[in-house]
């Protein structure tokens, strides 16, 4: 099948319960995904909302599996750039598992479609994304260039 | 783990095991099958360095349908980057490596 995918994995010194509340508390989420927030109330079929700080949808779609401090599967559509928008429903996937001291985060985020401009967006935010919640979650401070949403954007 | 660095320079100290890093940074996601295509290297042998590839996090695979896909995973290799490289020399060191770059053109020398 024709695809676009971002594949990523990193190791956060946190329990999963911890890293769990990071990646679905509205606050927690706030602090290291450039001020955005997640409007979800993570139930399987649930809508999900990633909102901009000016009040602006940025991504929607819906919870497809979870399974609390282990699995959480769910389709994301662009909202708020046109030409991303028009390519549809993507699929992000979070795997967690904890080893030792640390947990292992997986995150998958995938397009039934070659070339996806979505995914090539994503792939760009993420690693900055990520490395701020791993920042926050040992040393209890996101890194500067995740912490504000850009500008004009 | 993220703490394992000994494994993430074991892995990146052979070339097979850089050039299979190099044919994913060029085409992501690729199977045992697709990454042996014009190698001069033995299946076994792939087969053996993708796996100290996976087990330093350099290489994380997905199954997809029937097929096991490899995709490089940069979280080892910028975590060495952050740990010695201080956020002020960043962008010195960028320019300094374009300068090389268009002196010697792109052949990842």
């Amino acid at each position: 099948m024709a695809e676009s995918r971002f594949v990523y994995v990193t190791w956060i010194r946190t329990t999963p319960e911890k890293l769990w509340q990071a990646l679905t508390d509205p606050e927690f989420t706030r602090r290291y995904w450039c001020e955005c927030s997640q409007d979800c109330d993570w139930k399987a079929g649930s809508s999900w909302k990633l909102m901009i700080p000016d009040g602006r949808v940025g991504d929607s779609g819906e919870i497809i599996e979870i399974e609390p401090q282990r699995r959480l599967v769910l389709s994301w559509r662009n909202e708020f750039k046109p030409e991303l928008r028009e390519e549809g429903y993507s699929r992000l996937t979070y795997e967690l598992e904890q080893q030792g001291t640390s947990v292992r985060l997986t995150v998958i985020h995938e397009m039934d479609r070659t070339a996806s401009k979505l995914i090539e967006a994503v792939s760009g935010g993420w690693p900055v994304i990520l490395s701020s919640l791993k920042s926050l979650l040992e040393t209890g401070e996101p890194l500067e260039q995740s912490s504000r949403w850009p500008k004009g954007m | 783990m993220a703490a394992d660095i000994d494994k993430v320079f074991k892995a990146l100290a052979d070339p097979g095991r850089r050039l299979l890093l190099d044919r994913l940074h060029a085409d992501n996601g690729q199977t045992l099958g697709q990454l042996c295509e014009n190698l001069d290297m033995s299946r076994q042998a792939v087969t053996k360095h993708l796996k100290l590839l996976e087990e330093a996090s350099l290489v994380a695979t997905l199954w997809r349908g029937r097929e096991k896909l490899h995709y490089l995973n940069p979280v080892p290799i910028h975590e060495i980057a952050e740990r010695w490289i201080g956020k002020y020399e960043r962008g010195r060191l960028r320019i300094l490596a374009e300068l090389k770059k268009s002196l010697e053109g792109d052949n990842n020398g």
